[in-house]
């Protein structure tokens, strides 16, 4: 039990303390101006007497409805009474009027938050219950009928406004006492005996006072709104002492004669609401660091921007190839620039052909394939290379007409099949879509297309397949529905991202089957992206090996089993527990992929890699073609081939 | 289906009770004698007493609150104590002009605020931060002023609207529609940001999910993925915002309606409340959380019609 002590003593301080984040806070010019602001008010508010130029009260007969002017700096209403001076004292009940509203509210809702967050099951059920029901109603009609039984007393209603206000900060703080009792430090400190309101004071009330007084803020700016207006309707306070609602209402009765008069009382309220609204936002963005939304700065659905079309050459342009690529870049684009992470990048595949892409964890081959589509995600864009596809550069085109090609010529499948569907459309609407869009059918032609396209992906139902969404279908069966939408379009080309990945054992096998026949059957070529040396084993013709944003080996697949050529490509060979030697220990390759921006000099494996000479870490590493149909980027490989056949 | 309105209507009935009770014992609990407030200072004792007769003010709580609720079970909710009429026809008759007012601001928020949400999330940078600026406007003016603001453009200088009244929809359509418009459109304000906020970040969450990037590899139309796949995921959460701008704009009717004097429940419970008509004012709250239990019904149903999750479920 001693051992788990030192957890409480580890407890994490960033998200909670408020302190660090002074800086932060200091380098938010809007939040800045928006407490000064506020600051300004409440100190001219509690001091009104000091400020205020006039008696708030004084009437003028002779100076009614003025305008601003010297003697008046806002002007006079409409009985010559100073219109600044009673914004001040208007300002003093206002602000009484939140400060009631607030005390209720935080009394209330942290405790009944604390004990539903963290004693959860009954307490939690009943409270969050009423809290929804309360939520439910419009606060004003009940505050009504509290002014209604004691008309004019704007304390009562404020004290009631904050009991309805309850809930929304009972939500909060249960919310963020809930995601605190999670945390290990908490169970440890339950474990090592802590009381329990030890453990709440101490440990789950500091975490919890970030989101806490966002909600204050926001509150705040709710109680102003609603103050005002009960004051407007006339409902509260006598008619001579000033309020920002009364001002407006008495304004409005004048709006023809004098329009200037709501001016003043309208805009400070606005602003004031407006900074509390800004203050609050400003402090969930510093210190509830775990709410804070990345903005993207570019569109979430932007049309991909073609690279500027390349002057094809003819000796580039050979009939057998499908697809020629040529010095792929991709870069990651962010703040501080530009980070590569993909670079010249350059293989074909031939009709008909399966080929394999192997390689870790973010060595860039889904970025690859992507970069193919032009669907790369936000921030990553493609900078250079060619990709000729029937002499025409796929890269280069102008996006409208790729997307004609997008399904037709190229289509997709993705890891992760059910998310890959739209949740809300039935498999046979979103077939019958991309059917549609391919070819001029009439929609119940695109219905039978779409249950041939089901057959054609071995569903024995499928009427039945073709009713359901995505939620309704197993792993399998919604990838072999992705399937079929890849097919939609007759592709020539079926790029397939890790398709069996996530799925069991038998059901890969059954994918895997599926596609070596339909690739078979239709002649398209397919790009298969795996880290999985059976798949490659299994079905592909020939291996692209990438490492860190390059390709290190390409070759037969066949050819590269018996004898890899790059140390990268045996490190993944002998690291595979289905191509390891029996009764011996699995190898591993030390260390870990580089990541993008922190790529070594020279041969970017060097780090890694058993077979390493001064020579490779000197400059960057071509790909050289070692035999007639294979290439790899290794300089020493004559050297380790003549050390791995003697040994 | 029918099972979820059943389902529903049955868990929105302890609303009702709550809310009623609430009225009744929100008052008993505010110090001080209500029959005297109510009555005023000027009045003999026999109108004190006739006041706290009919108002079962010599019954303990429980009492008084089980006639009301016996009562208000065959539709009676009492009588006003001021214009002595019943309530609830009283109730009836300002009910129409409430629900136009309601639900046109709750349309045109839906409508303005999706428009702009989507706006926003297809393009970030300038386009994105216009639609802050008008979501934090249209959170921080209060709706009064901005009513004021409306009346001085659009009926004083500009003379296209009238600047208060209704017209019923018998009397005269365009008449009706036109004394409609401002108070929708300053009752939508803060309607529309938060919608148009919550849109924004609802399409922007589904245009990262990994369905739209198979629907573009596909190579459908990116018009056709924006309006038909995107924003019917998206609809998703922002109906359940719809459901509580609803609320909102249902509380800020008093406001509204008083600033426009259209004569429906908003401005009738203000009324209420000036003149202490307990009987009346309760009865209107009453009426508001039907009204709500209504919407939220609408808003379930509507839920289910988008997410085929919640069907199955």
């Amino acid at each position: 039990m001693s051992a788990l002590v030192p957890l409480i003593a580890e407890r994490p301080r960033g998200s909670s303390g408020l302190r660090p984040s002074v800086h932060l806070w200091l380098r938010r010019p809007v939040a800045v101006c928006a407490t000064a602001f506020l600051a300004v008010l409440v100190v001219v508010s509690v001091a009104a007497p000091l400020f205020a130029p006039y008696n708030p009260e004084a009437q003028d007969l002779t100076r009614v409805l003025s305008g601003p002017s010297t003697h008046n700096l806002l002007g006079t209403d409409t009985l010559g009474r100073d219109v600044l001076s009673r914004l001040i004292y208007g300002g003093r009940r206002s602000l009484l009027s939140i400060v009631e509203g607030l005390v209720v509210v935080m009394l209330l809702g942290i405790p009944l938050g604390l004990a539903a967050g963290y004693l959860g099951g009954w307490t939690d059920r009943v409270l969050s219950r009423v809290g929804e029901m309360v939520m439910a109603i419009p606060a004003i009609v009940l505050i009504l009928v509290v002014l209604a039984a004691v008309p004019h007393n704007e304390d009562v209603a404020m004290l009631t406004f904050g009991v309805l206000g309850t809930p929304t900060v009972m939500r909060v703080v249960r919310g963020a006492t809930l995601q605190v009792r999670r945390d290990l430090y908490i169970q440890a400190a339950r474990v090592s005996g802590l009381t329990h309101l030890r453990i709440v004071t101490r440990h789950i009330l500091p975490r919890v006072t970030g989101p806490v007084i966002v909600q204050a803020s926001l509150f705040s700016a709710y109680a102003l709104l609603f103050e005002t207006g009960i004051a407007y309707l006339g409902l509260t306070g006598n008619p001579e002492a000033p309020t920002w609602g009364g001002m407006i209402a008495e304004a409005s009765t004048v709006i023809e004669q004098q329009s200037w008069l709501l001016v003043p009382p309208g805009a400070l309220v606005a602003l004031t609401i407006l900074a509390l609204g800004l203050l609050g936002n400003g402090i969930r963005d510093v210190a509830v660091v775990d709410d804070v939304a990345t903005r993207p700065r570019r569109a979430a659905l932007r049309a991909s921007t073609a690279l500027k079309s390349a002057q094809v050459d003819h000796r580039d342009v050979r009939p057998d190839r499908l697809i020629v690529v040529s010095d792929l870049e991709v870069v990651l684009r962010n703040r501080g620039g530009t980070t590569p992470i993909v670079a010249g990048v350059s293989f074909d595949i031939r009709h008909g052909e399966t080929v394999g892409l192997v390689g870790e964890s973010g060595c860039g081959k889904s970025v690859t394939a992507l970069a193919l589509l032009r669907l790369l995600p936000n921030g990553l864009e493609t900078t250079a290379g060619r990709a000729l596809w029937e002499g025409r550069d796929i890269l280069g085109m102008p996006e409208g007409e790729f997307n004609d090609l997008r399904g037709c010529t190229f289509a997709y499948v993705s890891q992760d099949a059910q998310a890959s569907l739209d949740p809300t459309f039935t498999v046979s609407s979103q077939l019958s879509e991309a059917i549609r869009h391919h070819e001029r059918l009439s929609r119940r032609a695109a219905k039978e297309r779409a249950l041939e396209l089901l057959r054609l992906v071995e569903f024995s139902e499928p009427q039945r397949v073709a009713r359901a969404r995505a939620n309704e279908l197993s792993g399998g069966m919604a990838q072999r529905v992705a399937i079929a939408l890849a097919l939609s379009g007759h592709p020539r080309l079926l790029i397939a991202d890790e398709p069996t990945t996530a799925l069991d054992v038998t059901v890969q096998a059954e994918i895997l089957a599926l596609l070596r026949r339909l690739q078979s059957e239709t002649g398209m070529s397919l790009l298969l992206i795996t880290h999985n040396w059976g798949v490659v084993a299994d079905i592909c013709d020939r291996t692209l090996v990438m490492y860190a944003g390059q390709v290190v080996e390409q070759s037969p697949a066949q050819s590269m089993f018996d004898l890899p050529l790059h140390p990268y490509t045996r490190g993944l060979l002998q690291s595979h527990p289905s191509l390891a030697v029996a009764h011996s220990h699995l190898k591993t390759i030390p260390g870990n992929v580089p990541s993008p921006g922190s790529w070594p000099d020279g041969c970017r494996f060097a780090p890694r890699c058993p077979y390493v000479a001064a020579k490779c870490r000197a400059d960057e590493i071509p790909l050289l073609a070692a035999q007639s149909d294979r290439d790899t980027r290794c300089i020493r490989v004559g050297e380790i081939l003549a050390e791995v056949t003697s040994a | 289906m029918f099972r979820l309105i059943a389902r529903r209507t049955l868990l929105s009935v302890p609303l009702l009770f709550i809310v009623s009770m609430s009225t009744f014992v929100l008052v008993a609990l505010i110090p001080g004698n209500i029959a005297r407030t109510i009555v005023g200072a000027q009045a003999t004792e026999q109108q004190y007493l006739s006041v706290r007769r009919s108002l079962g003010l010599n019954e303990p709580l429980y009492t008084r609150y089980w006639q009301w609720l016996e009562r208000a079970l065959h539709g009676n909710l009492g009588v006003s104590l001021y214009s002595q009429q019943p309530v609830s026809s009283l109730l009836d008759s300002r009910l129409p002009p409430t629900l136009f007012l309601v639900v046109g601001a709750t349309v045109v928020s839906a409508a303005v605020g999706v428009v702009f949400g989507v706006a926003g999330a297809l393009h970030p940078g300038t386009v994105d931060r216009v639609v802050d600026a008008i979501a934090l406007l249209g959170l921080s003016i209060p709706s009064f002023f901005l009513g004021f603001v409306l009346v001085e453009w659009f009926a004083v200088s500009l003379r296209l609207f009238p600047a208060s009244g209704y017209v019923t929809f018998g009397v005269s359509p365009a008449g009706w529609l036109e004394s409609l418009v401002l108070p929708v459109v300053t009752l939508s304000a803060g309607g529309v940001a938060v919608i148009a906020k919550q849109t924004r970040d609802a399409m922007r969450d589904v245009l990262g999910r990994p369905f739209i990037r198979t629907l573009r590899a596909t190579g459908i139309p990116r018009r056709s993925i924006i309006f038909k796949h995107a924003l019917r995921s998206a609809a998703i959460p922002v109906v359940t915002i719809i459901g509580l701008v609803f609320v909102a704009v249902l509380g800020g009717s008093v406001v509204v309606e008083s600033v426009f004097a259209l004569p429906g429940l908003g401005s009738l419970a203000v009324q209420a409340t000036t003149e202490s008509d307990l009987p009346l004012i309760q009865g209107i709250a009453l009426y508001f959380t039907v009204i709500v239990i209504v919407v939220n019904l609408i808003v379930d149903l509507a839920y289910s019609l988008l997410d085929p999750r919640v069907r199955v479920a």
